[in-house]
């Protein structure tokens, strides 16, 4: 009876934590979906968002268990507004049939991020205070508890995928993001500017990074070299899960956060390790993923 | 009254000219057919018109105004609407939604959903299929209701008939007298020449990037249009 409740313990921590890796995976699932683009800085986005949540947060003044989340607000419009400029100044000239360009840039732009951050704030980890959020849990049964800022993330994850889904399937500039991704050109004689089309999904993916770096931060200390973790998650998340469908990505976290929990059962040096397999097992036999919409 | 013009229209792709110096004419309310063999020039011209390759400024001009070079969405707003050669619809949307997406330009006009389920019936039971489901016709129908929502004043359209069987072509082209009612300028780019003559009021020859004939459609002669055509 302890030895299945343990176990039940276990798998709700890795969906729990899957909601995490699938906040990280949500930015890169819609930029994929609808500019074929993949953004190596990804993982330094979400950090480097994370230390604004922080900075910001400090600044305000405000008790911890209310100014990460006012920061967050505060940062959301500026996320977007990043997200938009990046892509307009830079990154459009980058996007196109041929994926080596965008690697580059992108990778440059890691290494960018990287460093002006070390410049910034040391190397020394961070964490935003959160007023005991971070380790505050809740009973749900018997002997089983959860904790309080995992579950509030898996909910925010689900909330963002359900959201991405209507955005998507339901609106007119869901209809242009999937047009522009089927064909561009043909998009073009209808009218739309890709180039405008393409800024308005990178600001919104800068805004889901930033939600994500945020929660990210209340959850762990980060350090301005944690980037290229969190991109691997993320796009192992995004590979399991299927590219362009967002419950996909959802579940692809989710297995990964599982795995990984699992893994960190047996010993403390296995969790990572066996997510990695996993995802390269999903590339060996069905490199589409469960879910995958876009080519 | 002339509603589009191209002077000595040139056209390359890349350093390879296509077309060489076209001269072009429709009046508002015209429908006016170009024919060619294969490789003549004649989607070529269309993208031309449409903003996909580039020109002069003043090579092509829509109500006297130089349009020549203009990006796709600036012709889309002033009201050059294109189905394109081989549909070329969005794969992962369904027939209404792509239907909506020719209304981006925002154009005001009498072309609205309800008006293109009018103009083909077939597609109101279709409508939530993806587009990838349809058969070839009504990929077609599809294809040029998207260009009509946005209520263009000049409709090109490539290739109407590619790919399709004679019936469907028949059904597709019994649909245009119903379109060019309200007044609307037509191009039609045809292979098939006899389809072309009986749809359209002018027609132009083109061979190898020049317009080797021009006329009144049901006046040319078979012998005239074979010289045009083949350049023999």
């Amino acid at each position: 009876m302890v030895g299945t409740l343990s176990w039940i313990s276990t798998i709700v921590q890795g969906v729990l934590l899957g909601g995490l890796y699938a906040l990280f995976a949500m930015s890169q699932s819609l930029i994929f979906g609808v500019m074929r683009l993949t953004n190596t800085a990804h993982g330094d986005f979400i950090i480097l968002a994370a230390f604004a949540v922080f900075s910001v947060a400090v600044a305000i003044g405000l008790p911890p268990a209310a100014a990460p989340w006012l920061a967050l607000i505060l940062m959301l419009p500026i996320a977007f507004g990043a997200g938009y400029g990046l892509q307009r100044l830079v990154l459009n000239r980058v996007v196109g049939r041929d994926p080596l360009p965008s690697l580059v840039v992108t990778f440059g732009l890691a290494i960018v991020i990287e460093n002006l951050l070390q410049e910034i704030y040391t190397a020394d980890p961070r964490s935003i205070e959160s007023g005991g959020l971070n380790v505050a849990s809740l009973s749900i049964a018997a002997g089983l508890s959860i904790g309080t800022l995992p579950l509030l993330t898996f909910a925010i994850a689900v909330g963002i995928a359900a959201g991405m889904q209507w955005l998507s399937g339901r609106t007119a500039l869901g209809r242009a993001f999937r047009a522009v991704s089927d064909d561009r050109d043909a998009a073009q004689l209808m009218g739309l500017d890709h180039r405008h089309v393409y800024a308005l999904a990178t600001g919104i993916a800068f805004m889901l990074v930033a939600i994500a770096g945020a929660l990210h931060g209340l959850k762990t200390t980060f350090a301005p070299a944690d980037g290229p973790a969190l991109l691997l998650y993320g796009f192992e998340a995004v590979i399991i899960g299927g590219m362009g469908s967002f419950y996909g990505t959802l579940l692809g976290g989710i297995i990964l956060g599982v795995t990984q929990v699992i893994g960190f059962r047996f010993d403390p040096g296995w969790g990572i390790w066996l997510g990695h397999i996993v995802f390269l097992g999903m590339l060996l036999l069905r490199p589409t993923g469960f879910f995958a919409k876009t080519r | 009254m002339t509603l589009l013009a191209t002077r000595q229209l040139e056209s390359y792709y890349g350093d390879f000219q296509v077309l060489f110096g076209v001269d072009f004419d429709i009046a508002a309310g015209e429908v006016v057919a170009l024919i060619g063999a294969n490789g003549a020039g004649k989607s070529t011209f269309l993208k031309t018109i449409c903003g996909v390759l580039g020109a002069r400024r003043d090579a092509v001009t829509l109500e006297g105004q130089p349009v020549g070079g203009l990006p796709p969405v600036e012709i889309v707003r002033r009201g050059i609407a294109m189905v394109p050669e081989g549909r070329r619809l969005f794969s992962s949307l369904s027939a209404e939604e792509n239907l909506l997406m020719g209304a981006c330009a925002r154009r005001e006009g009498p072309w609205t959903l309800d008006a293109i389920y009018r103009l083909f019936p077939l597609l109101a039971e279709k409508r939530r299929a993806p587009a990838a489901t349809l058969s070839g016709g009504q990929q077609q129908m599809v294809a040029i209701g998207r260009a009509l929502m946005s209520n263009p004043r000049l409709l090109l359209c490539d290739e109407l008939s590619l790919g399709l069987a004679p019936i469907v072509v028949k059904q597709i082209y019994d649909a245009l007298p119903a379109i060019c009612d309200g007044g609307m300028t037509a191009v039609i780019v045809e292979q098939d020449v006899a389809t072309a003559q009986r749809v359209s009021s002018r027609l132009y020859c083109l061979q190898e990037g020049r317009v080797t004939l021009t006329g009144a459609s049901r006046v040319l002669t078979r012998e005239q249009i074979s010289q045009a055509y083949f350049g023999v």
